[in-house]
């Protein structure tokens, strides 16, 4: 028999506690599965490997992949390259938090509770929004509560998305609203933003939302001012998501009058991991504080008047109140949620603004460059964040596979997610790209075609 | 024991910093040139300043308030805390793995395809299912792709079923499931063996039902013995049987959800399969189907091209090409990095060790039942799988103390106690599920803990309903939080 070394019984000490229950086989344990659902013979699995064959293993898949610590990332689009200080990385290593479950018993998980409480707050402060949740899956799934949630409150079948929202956001939301048989309209974009006046053509009193990104997904930053007023005067709510790491800079939502904000915060602190595990933050005003999905952490006292943490408004929950919750999530992201409070913790205030600043820049300086070669153009004009379509003189495609023969993985294509943009490349640049990096990108596009 | 501890927001200086960035080394733009001033934010981004070593001892406290898998026993029932192997954390972050971006082409990130395509055939094997989604990012995200697919299957046969049945023992995340895909729960009773009762779920199943929803063994951790006729009698009526996951760990290698009639099962692959819980997430509830069912798993689907025509290369890429998906129900892929430690805990345990985890579950469970029935009252007495449901009535009765106050009381012995008041079905419950990586002696700390603490209920029992005495914090008072919400900090006035 091979070594199973998390398995702590061995066979002597098996027979002896299956002794002291008067059972000689452990199969004895297991006379209730009927025999015609039984399963026959050995399951049909790799053979077991020792901890140095797993590690060599799983390390010659790893490096069959091209990863972003060797390639010259400007790909973005909804998971971005951004700067992981090592203090993140040491804390999530503590094993008491990721070997712990959902802090159902308080008294032993101040500490997640706490930084729970401190993450929502971040949050808060990022936003300007009042209450925010302990996390969503995503930032596609934030965006799908966050609609149904609208819906919930107004008591109202529709919902309206901009088509310059992520498309997976939007897809996912598509999935979310399939299933109830709720209405999901797109209002078209106009020069690359949302379209004002597709807006009032849609916006009814059936309308429980407007859902809006900004910087958009083709990293536009957009303008809304009197949207909230014009959908509030509906009766409609107005859900924003935004980039967390643009706030430093660019309008905090509560300000252009956004009802619930969500996003994905993997940029804040957790590595891209192929996509997941992602963060979805949810953030709203207070008056949702009730109707709101997800764990909220809360303050409250001990019987000597101590501080201490609890999760709270828990009769919105699915354990509490099964089929008629507000939602049913129960496991959340709440590592990721750790991850970005760690980093707002470490990066501060001037940190912040730095990253948005050094954001701005670069992308800025990226775009002159390569808007400036022969053949290349904006799609778009507008104001950019750290993303922006640019129409190339031949499919992105092909110049990404060039690209990546240099070392560098290129913008995403997106005639795949528009198809009315042809030859266009999503490009990306973070404060991790620096000057010489953009340089080579710049060099290898000219003249490319 | 009673220790204070500050929040972010109470601690650093102005000025203060805890990670440094590059200058930038672009020529700089004007911001108002970028940045139009309606677009900027108008205050100051009001954050905590503090310097990297006193962010690093804040959370090293806050670990410290903290329990996990790692500081002791966790027999939390149906959360399936089992040990986290470490090799699993090492190789999940390696940078070609956590350093992949989801929107890169497949050529680029064959090693992470092949991953998924290889945890995905091992995972199809255990659950005797065709093809597997990991695209849900926990169970109860599982759950709802799950029905969605159901529904849509229906639909596609011109049938808009929408009721939903679901034992008065399942977990809280199946019904609010269920109104969250726009069905109606049809909540099915148990019998007096603790199991789904058959003559009220004949009564209930019709042409409306959509399917039945299932944990086998269930909440009590009792195994469904009529679970093929409970099969016969929902598909009969043309409803389809999905299975909840959460309590796979009983039962690897005995038996298969597609061998008992499920069409549909996620799986908690941060119970059965070792992944760590991260104290409330990333989890990973990748859903299962039948062979009818395929093409309406959420897309893409992971395939594999034996012999590519340029180089005979084998091959792995990224099929949207599905009929009748339900769609999308992530941004991207669903979390990868439970993926890929669960392929490394499948490499590890193989067909046998596998198992033998559920054999030692089991006995583990059944081990630590038969020494506290001796002073709890076991409601359903008779062979259990790898959990247990004691009831605290007895003590309650007789000197008021409830099974909140035997859970306190626990922490006190430094465990974390089992789930309370869950499943609803059993008065004053405690749910435990010791899991197969406890040593016999772990087992029996933990009953002596119980013993002792039902004969302090009968001596000393304020001492008991006023647990814990040497927690950081005293018995924290939830109602008043949820009263007088505060879920935000702001300063104290």
């Amino acid at each position: 028999m091979s070594v199973f070394h998390y398995l702590p019984l061995t066979e002597r000490e098996r027979e002896e506690m299956l002794r002291d229950m008067g059972l000689v086989s452990v199969e004895e344990l297991f006379t209730d599965i009927p025999e015609q659902v039984r399963f026959a013979g050995e399951m049909n699995l790799f053979p077991p490997l020792s901890e140095a064959e797993v590690e060599k293993h799983l390390g010659y898949l790893a490096a069959q992949n091209y990863n972003l610590k060797d390639y010259i990332c400007f790909l973005g689009g909804g998971i971005y390259d951004h700067f992981l200080p090592a203090v993140v990385q040491h804390v999530l290593g503590r094993s008491e938090f990721y070997t712990a479950y959902t802090p159902y018993q308080a008294e032993i998980s101040q500490g997640v509770l706490q930084a729970i409480f401190e993450y929502q707050t971040l949050i808060c402060r990022l936003t300007g929004m009042e209450i925010a949740n302990a996390s969503m899956y995503d930032g596609a799934t934030a965006v799908a509560e966050a609609a149904v949630m609208s819906c919930g409150t107004t008591r109202r079948g529709k919902v309206l998305v901009s088509r310059s929202v992520h498309p997976s956001y939007r897809r996912v939301l598509q999935t979310y609203f399939e299933a109830r048989d709720l209405v999901l309209e797109e209002v078209p974009m106009q020069e690359g933003s949302l379209d004002r006046e597709g807006v009032e053509a849609r916006v009814d009193d059936d309308t429980a939302a407007l859902v809006v990104q900004n910087p958009n997904f083709l990293g536009m930053l957009e303008n809304y001012e009197g949207l909230a007023e014009l959908l509030h005067g509906k009766g409609a709510k107005l859900v924003a998501a935004v980039d967390p790491l643009s706030l430093p800079m660019v309008k905090a939502p509560a300000d252009y009058g956004a009802d619930i904000v969500v996003g994905e915060g993997q940029s804040l602190g957790n590595p891209p991991s192929y996509g997941g595990p992602l963060l979805g933050f949810y953030a709203a005003r207070q008056e949702f504080a009730r109707r709101m999905p997800g764990r909220i952490s809360g303050q409250t006292v001990d019987g000597e008047g101590n501080r201490g943490f609890v999760l709270t408004l828990q009769t919105r929950e699915q354990h509490i109140r099964r089929e008629r919750a507000t939602s049913n999530i129960c496991s959340n992201q709440a590592l990721n949620a750790l991850a970005a409070a760690v980093y707002l913790a470490a990066v501060g205030p001037r940190g912040m603004e730095e990253v948005a600043s050094l954001c701005l820049q670069k992308a800025a300086y990226a775009r002159e460059k390569i808007t400036s070669l022969p053949g290349y153009r904006l799609a778009f004009e507008g104001h950019y964040f750290k993303e922006f379509p640019v129409v190339l003189p031949g499919p992105p495609g092909e110049l990404n596979r060039r690209l990546l023969e240099e070392g560098i993985i290129g913008g995403l294509d997106l005639s795949e997610y528009y198809p009315e943009l042809e030859n266009t490349a999503l490009v990306c640049v973070t404060e991790m790209r620096t000057r010489e990096e953009i340089d080579k990108l710049v060099s290898r596009m000219e003249g490319w075609k | 024991m009673r220790k204070k501890k500050n929040l972010l927001f109470e601690m650093g200086r102005s000025g203060r910093r805890g990670s440094s960035l590059p200058s930038c080394d672009v020529p700089e733009k004007p911001v108002e040139e970028l940045l139009p001033a309606e677009m900027r934010r108008r205050e100051p981004l009001d954050l905590p300043e503090l310097s990297e070593g006193e962010v690093m001892r804040h959370y090293t406290e806050l670990s410290n308030r903290n329990f996990g898998v790692d500081s002791g026993f966790y027999p939390l029932g149906s959360c399936t805390m089992k040990y986290n192997p470490k090799i699993n954390e090492e190789v999940a972050s390696l940078p070609g793995f956590a350093f992949l971006h989801p929107l890169q082409e497949d050529d680029t990130v064959q090693g992470a395809l092949k991953l998924l395509y290889l945890v995905e055939q091992e995972l199809k094997e255990v659950t005797g299912m065709e093809r597997i989604s990991f695209q849900p990012a926990a169970g109860a995200h599982g759950e709802l792709t799950g029905l969605m697919i159901m529904l849509a299957y229906h639909r596609s046969r011109g049938e808009n079923r929408r009721k939903v049945l679901v034992p008065d023992s399942a977990h809280g995340t199946n019904p609010a499931t269920i109104t969250m895909a726009g069905c109606e729960a049809v909540e099915i009773p148990s019998d007096g063996r603790g199991l789904v009762d058959l003559e009220t779920l004949k009564k209930n199943v019709d042409e409306d039902t959509a399917g039945l929803m299932l944990t086998n063994p269930n909440t009590l951790g009792l195994f469904e013995e009529d679970i093929d006729e409970i099969a016969r009698v929902v598909h009969d009526a043309g409803g389809l049987l999905y299975y909840d996951g959460a309590n796979l760990n009983a039962i690897m290698g005995y038996v298969r959800p597609g061998d008992m009639g499920f069409d549909v099962v996620h799986l908690n692959l941060h119970k059965t399969f070792s992944t760590p819980h991260g104290a409330g997430g990333p989890g990973s509830g990748s859903v299962g189907v039948k062979k009818e069912l395929v093409p309406y798993l959420p897309y893409p689907l992971v395939e594999k091209v034996e012999k590519e025509e340029k180089n005979g290369k084998e091959k792995y890429y990224w099929n949207y090409d599905l009929s009748h998906s339900i769609g999308k129900i992530h941004s991207f892929h669903g979390n990868f990095a439970v993926a890929v430690k669960t392929y490394a805990y499948l490499r590890t345990m193989g067909a046998e060790g596998l198992k033998q985890v559920s054999r030692d579950a089991v006995l583990n469970a059944n081990y630590l039942m038969n020494r506290l029935k001796k002073s709890y009252y076991l409601k359903y007495d008779r062979t259990c799988k790898h959990e247990f449901v004691i009831s605290v009535r007895n003590l309650k009765k007789s000197y008021g103390v409830a099974a909140a106050d035997v859970a306190k009381s626990l922490l006190d012995y430094g465990f974390h106690p089992p789930t309370v008041y869950f499943p609803i079905i059993v008065e004053e419950s405690l749910m435990v599920e010791p899991t197969e990586t406890e040593s016999r002696e772990a087992l029996d700390r933990f009953a002596d803990a119980m013993e002792q603490i039902a004969r302090q209920a009968e001596k000393d029992p304020e001492r008991v309903k006023s647990a814990p005495h040497t927690t950081v914090v005293g018995r924290l008072d939830e109602l008043t939080a949820a009263r007088h919400p505060r879920v935000c900090w702001s300063p104290e006035e």
